[in-house]
């Protein structure tokens, strides 16, 4: 079985590109011309000159004594976190704005949730001198000002979404209707492994370098290239397609994703998308999503920001349902203590959608003989706020 | 013969299609809205599903779905609202929304009912050709339903003779490179693009939509087409409206010029 897109767009059952024909010329040119464009020697060297240079890549794959200790096993943290701009959005970012570039486009719109991707856009765009344009949800713009702060001092335009429920999935909409209206001189960086084909295997391919790395530093490690599992977070799912990327056609590795469960899978607060939802069409794409009988999207709910999202990107559904991946649902508890486990046995503080990828070890029970390599996507500090008000660190 | 090929035959004068969300501006408001419509002398009616996430829609008629859902309107309920509509209804209706509202209720269970209730002809946006083509088009045939896909200036001639073969009824095109609202009225550029097309002796007729607000621009974009698509004009009419009906019937005269 393939796990990779294939010609038509699909993974499996999920993907194809869903759009009306306002959007078909953009993501046409998009999607004959990314493969090439990734091909040339040129964009090869310009891409891993600036994640070297400018991101800061290779990024270290760190043993976790005091974490493998605890849980009796060898646990590695891809560090993620230490990407410029402390997240692996960055990755997906710097691969498009060259794309963009080399399209001919000189504007770049983006959607964001809790701003981690609204600022990697923002970033790229004043590296490369482009006007950028960010819509984020109203509610979001609210419940994450120092994201907002950055975008704003790094030049970028950010718009608030105010239609529907006014946070990521109606930010999303807004961004395409953006792209809708300026067809021409503009592209649309989409933060993670969603929308129309290509972008999910666009995506993916930029974020693969995170799999990339760990090879060759288990290699370098372990004398092997390969661990028996890789953990990381779903929201949308870049960092996991990009963490599992180069094991999709490795047997020995297991591939472990978290979801946001909220206040409980079953709670109605929720955003575990493989547990709550079902296949049908969100944002481009067949894929799974929650949404009411009546084929509605539903809002979901995490206390991480970059979780809350209704839907999977269409290379997940596809693992979810061949078995490929195991699916874990991850409550804001549990992410919670995970949290602080890691901050305090390992010294890394990580972000909140992380630390749902780090609150699966006891599920997993790994052996004291293999690997389990965890994708910590990004830093904590954007959420130090929620971290302040629920562990109760300033009373 | 399908209500919408026997128009397009027969029509001496432009053809007038409105646009309505269902269940908008109240839940039970639908039937009142599509005989108004008719009595006003509408040609074409095309019913909006609402949906939570409208991406081809601009705010004006994202907003009337979100009331519509809000006040609890769904397909199911739809339905069960146009299933007598036959009875009084003579000129061709249109359902008009978003994939995944249609495969949730699934798309033959859909396409029966569509049927069953006196549905001409579909439009979603976000189903596109090549999907149509393969999974699509024998269960819309099987039960007599047009497909009308869209053409935008930005979609070439090779595109657009494709579209052309796969379409029944007419083409919708699409004034501009926008969501629906967002641009009023017809400019030069437009007409030079509407030119374009009609040179192509394409072999469906084409009706104009998106930036249709009143007469002028109506009878503007008929002229090269057989008609054209008002629906966030009309949308806005009905949200301030106070006698709905007379209204209605109002706009759609003052549009066609029969006032």
């Amino acid at each position: 079985m393939s796990f990779n897109v294939d010609e038509r767009g699909y993974y499996g059952n999920f993907g194809g590109a869903f759009i009306p024909e306002m959007l078909y010329p953009n993501v046409e040119e998009l999607r004959s011309r990314y493969l090439d464009i990734i091909a040339e020697p040129s964009f090869q060297e310009e891409f891993h000159a600036l994640l070297k240079d400018y991101v800061g890549r290779p990024t270290p794959l760190f043993k976790a004594e005091r974490l493998s200790a605890k849980y009796n096993t060898n646990i590695y943290l891809k560090r993620e976190d230490l990407c410029h701009t402390g997240a692996h959005k960055i990755n997906n970012t710097i691969g498009q704005i060259l794309v963009a570039k080399r399209l001919g486009k000189s504007k770049i719109v983006a959607e964001t949730g809790a701003g981690q991707h609204g600022v990697a856009t923002a970033t790229v765009c004043a590296l490369m001198g482009m006007e950028c344009i960010v819509y984020m949800g109203a509610i979001d713009i609210e419940r994450q000002a120092p994201n907002v702060a950055r975008m704003r001092m790094l030049g970028a335009q950010v718009v608030p979404a105010t239609s529907g429920s006014k946070t990521l999935k109606d930010a999303t909409n807004e961004a395409m209707r953006h792209w809708i209206n300026h067809p021409v001189d503009t592209h649309y960086i989409i933060g993670s492994v969603v929308g129309p084909h290509p972008y999910p295997d666009m995506v993916a391919r930029f974020q693969a370098v995170i799999s990339e790395e760990i090879r060759f530093q288990l290699q370098e490690k372990e004398g092997r290239d390969y661990p028996d599992y890789v953990i990381a977070c779903v929201g949308g799912g870049s960092n996991a397609a990009g963490a599992f990327y180069h094991f999709l056609d490795e047997p020995r590795t297991a591939l472990i994703a978290a979801e946001a469960a909220g206040l409980g899978v079953n709670s109605g607060h929720s955003a575990a998308t493989t547990f709550l939802g079902k296949p049908g069409v969100l944002h481009g794409s067949k894929s799974l999503s929650m949404q009411t009988e009546d084929g509605q999207v539903i809002e979901p709910y995490s206390i991480s920001a970059g979780l809350d999202y209704p839907g999977i990107g269409p290379m997940h559904a596809h693992l979810f349902e061949s078995g490929r991946a195991t699916f874990y649902g991850v409550t804001d508890e549990e992410a919670l203590v995970a949290a602080v486990e890691c901050s305090q046995l390992e010294g890394i503080i990580p972000a909140l959608e992380t630390a749902h990828a780090l609150a699966v070890f006891e599920r997993l029970q790994a052996k004291p003989n293999e690997i389990v390599v965890v994708n910590v996507s990004g830093r904590g500090d954007k959420d130090l706020a929620t971290y302040q008000n629920r562990l109760k660190l300033n009373d | 013969m399908n209500r919408i090929s026997a128009l397009f035959s027969k029509a001496t004068e432009p053809i007038l299609n409105v646009y309505t969300t269902a269940g908008f501006p109240h839940l039970e408001d639908t039937m009142t809205v599509l005989n108004a419509l008719q009595a006003g002398g509408v040609d074409i009616i095309e019913v909006g599903m609402p949906y939570s996430d409208p991406v081809a829609d601009g705010e004006t008629i994202q907003l009337s779905n979100q009331a519509a859902l809000e006040q609890g309107m769904s397909v199911a309920h739809l339905f069960e609202q146009l299933k007598d509509m036959r009875q009084t209804i003579t000129v061709p209706v249109l359902l008009m929304g978003y994939i995944n509202p249609v495969l949730q209720y699934g798309v033959e269970a859909f396409c029966a009912k569509c049927a069953e209730v006196g549905v001409d002809g579909l439009i979603l946006p976000d189903l596109p050709m090549v999907e149509y083509e393969a999974s699509y088009k024998a269960i819309f045939e099987k039960y007599g339903l047009y497909n009308i896909l869209l053409i935008t200036p930005q979609t070439n001639d090779e595109r657009i003779r494709h579209i052309d073969s796969v379409s029944n009824g007419f083409i919708y095109m699409v004034s501009s490179a926008s969501t629906t609202g967002a641009k009023t009225g017809i400019s030069a550029i437009q007409e030079t693009y509407f030119d374009r097309i009609a040179q192509m002796n394409l072999k469906n007729p084409r009706l104009i939509g998106f930036g249709i607000s009143d007469h002028e621009s109506f009878i503007k974009a008929s002229k090269n087409a057989s008609g054209a698509i008002i629906g966030s004009a009309f949308v806005k009419m009905i949200a301030q409206a106070k006698d709905l009906q007379a209204e209605i019937i109002d706009f759609v005269q003052s549009i066609k010029g029969k006032k």
